[in-house]
């Protein structure tokens, strides 16, 4: 809600007016006739969910040694899920709340879906270090300060710990903001809503909203101070994550370079997530007027120049490795790119430093079904970034007497892919029952939105 | 047939500038109790109604404060006086690691404060309102501004008041019940 700049908009299609703009997005909520494709994208997210469903509850019946993970590589794919998933919602908060303090207008029509993305990454990632304790019930209180009967504490001295707190409050610092974000537009659903039962559903979940002038006073105050919060909190939650590395003594996990760098990766990763979205999202629903080309190829640079961040990273632990004159590091990182498992490096490399650079010619940049393709090229990349991180630094440590490999079983494959089965369902839902673009902000960017002294 | 049974006079109109435009005039003709309702945030009714009058910052900062102790305090009092613990000889007073728990509880409090604070000062949940008696009021969340002069004003009188907004530009003027 950065105030409406006196200059043209690419950033919204020509010929709208407010009601064009209301009643397009309210539209595609209040419609009786759900297209045919959210069913099928629906079905398909749902049967993933209920294989996570299988997965869990299997996992809690028998414990981790369904998992790959065993000495030496006790953190596998849980906590690289885990990493993945909580760097994709960063994305949504970086939109939401740092582009909303640089007044970038450009983030108005991605910000309401980028950042339900943001909450539903960070509902998959917070499973995982739950469910890797195997029985996370006996978990609660290394976790959660309480006081319980056996008189424990968590051990505060720890990143671990860190990391519940900064996740924890990271989750609900954005379902606030989301909220907030939302109670104008659930105003305006409730009043255009023709069924009765909507009509009080919106209602109820609008709280009473009605526009007035001193509630957006109020409201805009919130609302700037809540990204004004949001901003270093969201950079301290990967700092957090990194640190869960950084501060072990691991060859390959103990780096300085290890907080900007994830922070890096995680906009990096985050951004890709939401061009997967958007792309295919503006096309089912008719949103090119409102998330026109503009913001896809600003979306391509911010990957670009983050890109360029995380490439610096590799660098320099490659360089660090060897500077550091320590035989385990310099060791680490021969292991990494000769190694039995260096194909996951080379094909990091591959995704997230080699395909990514191609986004320097325009030609390319402003290509919807090119970006598509590097957007789940560098979601996978991503993906391995963290497999190398965590497996290639474990599996061969300080004693050659203890290496060993490392490879996922099925169920570590299923847990993973039925995340995404939630992830999608929950965005279906998000889809069909919330406006998916900010209604009220959509309206500031109307040609004649702000009076000016010489009309009326 | 004005009388205490009225909540106010409500004026519609169909842009942004002519909502400024009678705004400052209502104000200028010394209306106090006024409001303006509008599809999305408008500075210039703002300016014009002098609504700039905020007090969520002091909330936050409240919150913000409260956390950042109740943080603090927790693991000093978990780590130092209810749970002390030798893990590799390091202080119990580990001032540096607590810092970091203690940022989140800062930022999570004073989001909270934030929130609720500025749900409490707009009076929400509030599910009903004289203004939506008025049919017209539905398209104030979509594309129509609205101005609402309360019976309560010292200055209100039913047919001037009502004068005054048709004068300035209302396509319509409604009576709002109570």
């Amino acid at each position: 809600m950065a105030s409406p700049s006196r200059v043209e908009h690419p950033v919204i299609g020509p010929g709208h007016t407010f009601a064009t703009v209301t009643d397009k997005i309210s539209s595609l909520v209040l419609t009786t006739k759900t297209p045919l494709g959210w069913f099928f994208g629906f079905g398909v997210a749902f049967s993933l969910l209920m294989m996570l469903l299988a997965t869990v509850t299997y996992l809690l019946a028998k414990g981790t040694g369904i998992f790959g993970v065993n000495v030496p590589v006790g953190w596998g794919f849980d906590i690289i899920n885990f990493v993945w998933w909580i760097g994709i919602g960063h994305a949504g908060t970086l939109i939401s709340a740092i582009l909303l303090l640089l007044r970038q207008q450009w983030r108005t029509s991605i910000n309401r879906f980028a950042e339900a993305m943001t909450l539903f990454a960070v509902a998959c990632a917070g499973m995982f270090p739950i469910l890797h304790m195997g029985r996370p019930w006996v978990g609660a209180y290394w976790l959660m300060p309480y006081p319980n009967t056996m008189g424990l504490w968590p051990n505060f001295r720890s990143p671990l710990i860190w990391d519940v707190f900064a996740v924890s409050t990271y989750a609900t610092v954005s379902a606030l903001f989301w909220f907030v974000g939302l109670i104008p537009d659930l105003a305006t659903l409730r009043d255009r809503a023709q069924n009765r039962a909507v009509k009080t559903v919106y209602g109820m979940l609008a709280l009473g909203w009605r526009g007035s002038a001193r509630h957006w006073a109020n409201y805009e105050m919130a609302y700037l101070i809540l990204a004004g919060l949001s901003t270093p909190l969201v950079v301290s939650v990967h700092t957090v994550v990194s640190f869960d590395f950084a501060v072990g003594v691991v060859p390959g996990w103990h780096a300085t370079v290890f907080p900007p760098y994830f922070v890096a990766g995680a906009i990096y990763a985050g951004f890709a997530m939401v061009l997967t979205l958007a792309i295919p999202l503006r096309k089912a629903y008719g949103l090119e007027d409102f998330i026109t080309m503009k913001h896809i190829e600003n979306m391509a640079k911010v990957m670009l120049a983050t890109s360029l961040v995380v490439a610096y990273g590799y660098l320099m632990e490659a360089f660090m490795a060897w500077y550091s004159g320590n035989v385990y590091e310099r060791f680490m990182m021969w292991n990494r790119v000769t190694g039995p498992l260096s194909w996951t490096y080379w094909m990091l490399i591959l995704c997230n430093v080699v395909v990514i650079n191609t986004l320097w010619l325009k030609r390319l940049r402003t290509s919807v079904p090119y970006l598509f393709f590097v957007s789940l090229v560098v979601s996978v990349g991503m993906w391995l970034e963290r497999f190398v991180i965590i497996v290639t630094s474990l599996h061969r440590d300080f004693l050659p007497s203890s290496w060993g490999n490392y490879r996922g079983t099925p169920f570590d494959w299923s847990m993973f892919v039925g995340t995404m089965g939630l992830f999608l369902t929950l965005f279906f839902l998000f889809i069909r029952f919330l406006p998916t673009i900010s209604i009220f902000e959509m309206r500031t960017l109307v040609p004649g939105a702000v009076p000016k002294e010489d009309e009326a | 047939m004005s009388g205490p049974a009225l909540y106010g006079l409500l004026a519609e109109f169909h842009t942004p500038a002519g909502l400024v435009k009678a705004a400052e005039a209502v104000h200028a003709a010394g209306y106090r109790k006024v409001d303006a309702y509008t599809p999305y945030p408008m500075e210039e009714v703002l300016d014009a109604l002098h609504l700039h009058r905020t007090h969520v910052p002091k909330l936050v900062l409240a919150g913000g404060l409260f956390g950042m102790a109740a943080g603090w305090g927790l693991q000093y009092w978990s780590s130092v006086i209810e749970y002390p613990m030798n893990i590799g000889g390091r202080p119990f007073f580990a001032w540096p690691a607590f810092i970091v728990p203690t940022f989140e509880t800062t930022v999570l409090f004073a989001a909270f404060a934030a929130v609720f604070g500025m749900l409490a000062l707009n009076g929400f949940p509030q599910p009903y309102h004289p203004v939506f008696n008025v049919p017209s009021f539905v398209t104030a969340s979509r594309d129509r501004f609205f101005l609402c002069i309360e019976s309560g004003d010292a200055k209100f009188d039913g047919e001037k008041t009502r004068e005054l907004l048709k004068g300035l530009g209302a396509s319509e003027v409604s009576e709002v019940q109570p």
